[in-house]
Parts: C-alpha cells; sequence; structure tokens
C-alpha cells in the first residue's frame, strides 16, 4: 500500500466531524424559529409583559440630522405623554375621538428604542429590523426622506410590523409604493400642488411660463408631476424641466440657463441643504430683480420647512410655498401642543416634529381601540378613523391608501421675522376638499395595499 | 517554512464552520444574536475576506471595492425581478458581473501601484456610485434604490408556474431566505469562502502574491510577470465582494446607492486593519467589531445606560451615565475612532497581534521561571 498521510483528501475523521457539524447546523434553524406552530399569533405580542416598546429611527448624522433631532423629541414627548408622565397632557387634551387614558396602551407602559437611519436605505432598514428582531418592537416610525420611507415601509410588510412615517412628500408613499402596513400622516406632492394653485394665479396670473429644477430621486419627481400639472391647468407654460442630482452643493451650472430660457417663474423641488444652496443661488443671481416677458421674476418653493427656512436667511423673504402645519396656527390644540413641547424644550416644534407625535398618538390609540397589538387589528382600527383636535381640523385616515386628508398650509418667508422661530408666515389655511383627490388618480397608480396578514 | 497541508487546514475549517455555524448561541450574551446582525457577520465577513486577499497578500490597497458590492446587489437585485426569486442565478450572476467590472478596472488601476492605485481605485468607485446615484437611474432607481415590484417578469419562476400573491420574499427552493435561514445561507458561503481564501493564502499563487508584496523588482528580475497574478488576485477580490453584495440582496432584496459610496470603501479597510491585514481570521474580527458598534452602540440610549449602571449607588450612576452618553448612540463613531487610534498606535497588526501578545505571555513567564538549559544539555 502507499503512504496516504501526505495524499490530499478528505480523511474519515474529518469526514464524520465536519458531517456532524453541518447536521447539527441544519437542525439549528427549527429551535429559533419562534411560535412557529401558533395560528393566531404575531411578531412581537407583548403578551402578559408590563411594557410594550415602540421604536423611532429618525436620522441623527447626515444632511437631515436637525429634523431627526427634532422628531426625536417629539417621539419623546409623544410616549410621555400616553404614559401619563409629561407636565400636562399634550394633544390627549383635545384628540376626538380619543381612546387612550394615559396609563400606557392597553394598561401597558410604553418604551421606546432609537435608531439612526443615516438617510441612507441600507442603515435604515437594518436599524429598524434590530428594532423588530432584538428589541421587539410593535411599532416603528421616523422619516425625513421619501427614499428611506419607503423602503421601510416595505420592510414593514415583510415582516409584520406596522411603520407610522414621518416625514414623507413622495406622491409614491401612498401611491405606487403604498403597503397595508405603513400609514401616512403627511401630506404630499399632490396636495402641495393643488393648494397652491389658486394662491398663485392670484399674485402671479394665469400666464406665466415655468422653469423646474428638481430633485432627481423619487419625492422630486413626483412633486414635479403634480406643480406641473396644477400650473398647467392654471393656464401657464413650461418651459423645461431638470433634474439635478441630490446633494450637488453648487448649482449655479443649472441657474445660468434659466436666466435665458425666457421663463418667469423658477420652481424648485428641492429639500433639506439642497434646496437651501439652490435658493440662496438664485437669488444672489438676481433672478429676483430681474423682469421677463413684462413681469417681475419669482421663485416658488412648493415644499417648505422652518428648518430650511432658517438655512436660507432672508433670501426666503416673500417666496411661496406649503407646509404641513405650522406652530403659529391658533387652534385650540396647536397651542396645546407648541405649549407643551415649548414647556419641555423651550422653543416651538417644526412640522416634522408635530407629523411624529401625531403618528404616535394615533398608533396607540388605534391599538387602544382594538384592544389588541395584533397588527392586522390596529390597522382595521386606523383605515378609516375619522378624527379632530390634532391640529389640523378635521382629519380622515383614508383605507384605500393610508393617506391622510386634512387641511393644509400655504405659507410665504416672512419678510419681519419678530423671532428667529417667526420665519414662515401662513397666507391661507387651504381646506381640505381642495386637497382631496380620487384614491385611483392616475399620479397615485400602480399600487396594491397587500394583505392584511403576512 | 513548509506549507501547511490539507489536512491541517481541515482542522482549521472544522474550528472555524463550528464557530461560525454556532455563532446565535455565543453572541447571546453580548447581545448580538439577532439574525439581521448575524446576517451582517457574514455578508461583510466575506466582503472582509475577499479585501484581505487582495490587501493583506499582495499590499495593494484598494480603496474602491464598494464598487463591486454594489454592482453585485443590482445584479441580484435585476435577477429576482427578471429571472427567479431563487436565490441561486442571483448570487451566481451577481459574482460573474462583478468579476468583470474588477477586471475592466483592475486593468486600468494595476498600471500604478502604492497611491497611485488606490486614488484609480477610488476615482472609479466613485464614478460607479455617481453613475448609480444619478446618471444611470433608469437601471438603478437612484437615491430610492432599486426594489421588487409586483409586476416584474421573473421569467423563470413564470416558466415553472410559481405565483406569488403580494411582494415575493426572495427563496432558496421554497426555504425563505430571511431571518435564520438567511443567515445560515450566508453563513455557509462565508465558510466556502474562507476554506478558498485559505488555500489561497497557502497556495504557491499565494507565495507568489507575497513575494510581490515584500519586493516587486526582485520578482520582476527573476523572470516573473507580476500583472497576471495582481489582476487575478484583484478579480478573485472583487468577486468575494459582488458575492457579498448578492447577499445583501437576498438577505434583503433592496440595492442602494450609497452601498457604492467611499464611507463604504472605507470600512472594509478599517475593518481589515483593525482585525489584522494579511491574517487569515483578522479581518472577521474586524467586522465583528466594526458591525457591533454600528448596531449595538448606535442605538444605546440613557434609558439602557441608566438600567446598567443600577447596580452602583445612585450619584455615582448618574456620573457614570453622563460620562458614557457622549460614546454611545449618536457618538458611536467617537468611540469607534478611539479605538482605532489606540489600535493602530499600540498594535500595528491589528487585534491579531494583540492576541498573539497575550498567547506569549505564559511563554515569556515560563522562560522566567525555568533558568535556560545549560550548554551540555544542548550538545547532547
Amino acid at each position: 500500500m502507499t503512504d496516504q498521510k501526505n495524499k490530499p483528501g478528505v480523511s474519515r475523521r474529518g469526514f464524520i466531524k465536519t458531517s456532524g457539524g453541518i447536521a447539527a447546523a441544519a437542525a439549528m434553524p427549527a429551535f429559533f424559529v419562534r411560535n412557529a406552530w401558533a395560528e393566531e399569533s404575531f411578531i412581537n405580542n407583548p403578551g402578559n409583559a408590563k411594557t410594550v416598546k415602540l421604536g423611532f429611527n429618525v436620522p441623527q448624522t447626515g444632511a437631515y440630522a436637525d429634523e431627526g433631532a427634532d422628531e426625536l423629541r417629539a417621539y419623546k414627548l409623544a410616549v410621555k405623554h400616553i404614559n401619563g408622565e409629561g407636565k400636562d397632557n399634550g394633544l390627549l387634551e383635545t384628540m376626538q375621538p380619543l381612546s387612550l387614558k394615559g396609563n400606557g396602551i392597553l394598561g401597558k407602559k410604553v418604551e421606546y428604542v432609537t435608531g439612526d437611519t443615516q438617510t441612507k436605505s441600507d442603515a435604515a432598514r437594518a436599524s429598524a429590523k434590530r428594532m423588530i428582531e432584538k428589541d421587539g418592537v410593535v411599532m416603528f416610525s421616523g422619516g425625513s426622506s421619501s427614499g428611506v420611507a419607503i423602503a421601510q415601509q416595505s420592510l414593514a410588510q415583510d415582516m409584520g410590523v406596522v411603520f407610522m412615517c414621518g416625514l414623507t412628500h413622495s406622491n409614491d408613499t401612498t401611491g405606487k409604493d403604498k403597503r397595508r402596513y405603513g400609514f401616512r400622516h403627511f401630506f404630499n406632492a399632490y396636495m402641495s400642488g393643488a393648494a397652491m394653485g389658486p394662491v398663485l394665479k392670484e399674485r402671479m396670473g394665469a400666464d406665466r411660463r415655468a422653469y423646474h429644477l428638481t430633485a432627481d430621486y423619487t419625492w422630486g419627481w413626483t412633486q414635479e408631476e403634480s406643480i406641473k400639472s396644477t400650473t398647467e391647468a392654471l393656464g401657464w407654460e413650461t418651459v423645461e424641466a431638470v433634474r439635478t442630482p441630490l446633494g450637488a452643493g453648487d448649482f449655479s451650472q443649472y441657474i445660468t440657463p434659466v436666466l435665458n430660457s425666457g421663463a418667469d417663474v423658477l420652481i424648485l423641488n428641492h429639500y433639506g441643504k439642497d434646496m437651501i444652496n439652490s435658493l440662496t443661488q438664485a437669488v444672489q443671481f438676481g433672478l429676483r430683480d430681474k423682469q421677463v416677458n413684462g413681469k417681475t421674476f419669482e421663485i416658488v418653493v412648493p415644499l417648505y420647512s422652518r428648518l430650511m427656512a432658517q438655512g436660507a436667511g432672508e433670501n426666503i423673504a416673500g417666496i411661496l410655498g406649503s407646509t404641513n402645519w405650522n406652530w403659529s396656527l391658533q387652534d385650540a390644540a396647536s397651542r396645546a401642543f407648541v405649549k407643551s413641547f415649548g414647556a419641555e424644550y423651550g422653543f416651538p416644534p417644526s412640522q416634522a416634529a408635530h407629523t411624529c407625535y401625531v403618528q404616535t398618538l394615533l398608533y396607540a390609540n388605534a391599538c387602544e381601540m382594538a384592544g389588541t397589538f395584533a397588527p392586522w387589528e390596529v390597522i382595521k382600527s386606523l383605515e378609516g378613523f375619522e378624527f379632530d383636535g390634532m391640529g389640523n381640523g378635521p382629519t380622515l385616515y383614508r383605507a384605500d391608501d393610508h393617506q391622510c386628508f386634512k387641511n393644509i398650509l400655504v405659507v410665504e418667508g416672512n419678510a419681519n421675522p419678530s423671532s428667529q422661530f417667526d420665519l414662515l408666515k401662513v397666507v391661507q389655511e387651504v381646506p381640505r376638499e381642495q386637497v382631496t383627490y380620487e384614491p385611483d388618480n392616475p399620479m397615485f397608480a400602480g399600487g396594491d395595499l397587500g394583505p392584511y396578514k403576512v | 517554512m513548509s506549507m501547511p497541508t490539507l489536512k491541517n487546514d481541515l482542522a482549521i475549517m472544522v474550528l472555524f464552520t463550528a464557530a461560525v455555524l454556532s455563532a446565535p448561541l455565543w453572541l447571546a450574551p453580548i447581545g448580538a444574536d439577532y439574525p439581521d446582525l448575524l446576517q451582517k457577520f457574514a455578508i461583510y465577513g466575506i466582503f472582509a475576506v475577499g479585501f484581505n486577499i487582495l490587501f493583506g497578500l499582495t499590499g495593494y490597497l484598494s480603496f474602491g471595492h464598494a464598487a463591486f458590492l454594489g454592482v453585485g446587489s443590482y445584479t441580484a437585485v435585476w435577477s429576482f425581478k427578471l429571472l427567479s426569486m431563487n436565490v441561486l442565478p442571483a448570487v451566481a450572476l451577481s459574482v460573474l458581473m462583478a468579476g468583470v467590472f474588477a477586471y475592466l478596472i483592475g486593468f486600468i488601476s494595476l498600471r500604478r501601484s502604492g497611491i497611485y492605485f488606490s486614488i484609480l481605485t477610488l476615482a472609479f468607485a466613485q464614478m460607479c456610485y455617481n453613475l448609480a446615484y444619478s446618471v444611470l437611474t433608469p437601471i438603478t432607481n437612484g437615491e430610492t434604490g432599486l426594489q421588487l415590484a409586483n409586476d416584474d417578469a421573473r421569467v423563470i419562476d413564470t416558466l415553472f408556474g410559481i405565483s406569488y400573491d403580494g411582494l415575493p420574499s426572495t427563496t432558496l427552493f421554497g426555504l425563505e431566505m430571511t431571518g435564520y435561514p438567511g443567515f445560515y445561507f450566508c453563513a455557509v458561503l462565508l465558510i466556502l469562502g474562507f476554506f478558498l481564501s485559505l488555500r489561497i493564502f497557502h497556495s504557491p499563487f499565494g507565495m507568489k502574491l507575497r513575494a510581490i508584496k515584500s519586493n516587486q523588482t526582485r520578482m520582476v528580475y527573476t523572470g516573473y510577470n507580476t500583472k497576471p497574478y495582481l489582476l487575478t488576485a484583484f478579480v478573485i477580490s472583487g468577486m468575494y465582494a459582488g458575492l457579498a453584495g448578492a447577499l445583501l440582496a437576498v438577505t434583503d432584496p433592496l440595492a442602494g446607492a450609497e452601498r457604492m459610496q467611499w464611507t463604504a470603501s472605507g470600512e472594509v479597510v478599517l475593518m481589515t486593519i483593525l482585525g489584522g491585514a494579511g491574517t487569515l481570521i483578522g479581518p472577521l474580527l474586524g467586522v465583528g467589531i466594526i458591525k457591533y458598534f454600528e448596531n449595538i452602540f448606535s442605538a444605546m440610549n440613557v434609558q439602557q445606560l441608566t438600567e446598567m449602571f443600577a447596580f452602583l449607588p445612585d450619584w455615582l450612576g448618574k456620573i457614570a451615565v453622563t460620562l458614557t452618553n457622549p460614546f454611545v448612540g449618536e457618538g458611536w463613531h467617537l468611540t469607534l475612532g478611539l479605538l482605532f487610534m489606540l489600535i493602530v498606535i499600540f498594535l500595528p497588526g491589528g487585534v491579531m497581534e494583540g492576541m498573539r501578545r497575550i498567547a506569549a505571555i505564559p511563554r515569556k513567564l515560563k522562560q522566567r521561571a525555568v533558568p535556560k538549559p545549560t550548554p551540555a544539555t544542548e550538545e547532547k
């Protein structure tokens, strides 16, 4: 016999060891799949536990970090109010109808975990999965970018855990990418267009030539489409719509052609730092001092936020846009929220904070109404829920697409702000009927909510 | 030094296999035993093992490996959309596609070495990133990321009459690739990938790559053409990255451009250096540390810290919470940075060097305790 020692190959011992290891490994998944046999169970059922966990997934680093920080403040405040531990009861005082009792949700004290989305879909989903798989949350929430919100919403559907969208303005969130497990309280691009139409007509007339600069992703695309259809219905002509890469920093190469295009309105479909940069540069290029076609050149920023207005400084004076909510509103609910937020943190909340706070309360209230944390029951009690006293007047959570319908605001940059927060002046509170659309509107076509149980 | 035989390698492999497959058990005490993080460990493990074949053996520092990761992800998602939800075609195609990209980028970049090579790879990766981000949006869906849709073609699935209600999930012949099954799929590929890398390290080919690292000029003088060896190493490590990218899409069918960003390329460099470049296990340790920080440390908040320090007296606990708070949550980058600095300064060979030093302590103590053997015994 030849010497076997140096012959390459698998020894018997090695083979037995390896196959034993593989067999053990193959059997392992069976030990870890929880509740694989129980039919009516759902993921992260708190059962008899005394507490229940919610996950707040916001951008803590990156371009939207300011907004994320404000959202997190609102979430913490909402948890305090739900548990009845706050300095006051916030919107629990004004919300109608209200099932919450100020003792947590269904008698269980609310705890929360936080995560950083980094405004990246990957990081957001990893963070959300951690909350679901490790921390055992029954709901997660957060936002600031529509791309990230859509990515998290589809994860929510896969995992069977409800996602309450924070700030996301793209039509696709409740349009072609809508999900049974995703809900949006924030308004959308279509609503911005519908709300601003009459104001634009009144201020600028029916004979205008518009030039769009659009952030090149889902939100930019849908906003451009929405505003275009509104303005073209007014009789405006769209000269050109140019897509700009997200985070471009320098927009001068995009703004120069505007000067010679014969357009007399510039519509900036930008958000965050992009909006601050493009608006500042457009003003520096002297666009607003120009006379074109016998009219004064105008700039429009369809989606406004107070935090962005802070960044753009005095360039925003007189520039029109729309927002979901503003702290200067004088209804009882808005005042209660501003008071409660101000008492806690010392300054007024942003619209992102408002929507996140409201979403948390709505979820908690829906659980209380359903009498269970089972997501399909919670979803059913949110669908078609009609409520009031949350700052936007009577509001409907439409069952067809999980979009809230409510009053929204057309605002303009305040020329003479009385404080560093008083940057936006409300031009008009647009009634809900004016911004409501049919669920089969072509701008929202192509989506499917999907099943209740996953 | 003689080449380790296959048998020695098998011993390592048995240990390694056992360690990887039992990871959910021994990672439980540190709270890292949930499927998503385990998947990330395995996937980025593959990425780092592949990167180490290039950087650890040849010393060529690529700053653009994330490009191949992204290419792998996009290919995999397109395979899910057009061909089948089965993961095997997706994985195979992604590896191939990443190989093609690696060949093209490597062919050009490898004309230079040192810092110029790094910059070239970085430039190519940034190009890929920007293309994916804003130019090629019909293929990549830009910032939103490429996702599955209900009306995707899925030719092979349709051929076999497989249909899905709602959005489908990735499967391996019916076994859904999420949660623990997903982890075990990645783990098996990590084990295979590690075995291949082990064989490469211990092969004549690996020896030539090491020779390139130690003195390329001398190697050229002895008559070797180093270019093909370098290119092969580059392509192999690119294919590993493609595999990792495919697995990211397998466990979570979504591909975003940020996977190609330079920060992602930098991350794998950090992982490799942190663990110990050129060692077999080092890069995996680096992956473990960085991913653990990113997922666990970043999520700690005051509430959890207070619980952690509950055993201390109240006032001391408060001080401890205040002191540690800046280093967790949003501050996890800070902690990671400090750790990285400490390791680079005190342990240039990474965590592996630290381990070697610790392993050497008993031997040193022994040497001190036992007097040196006398020359007489030595002569015998």
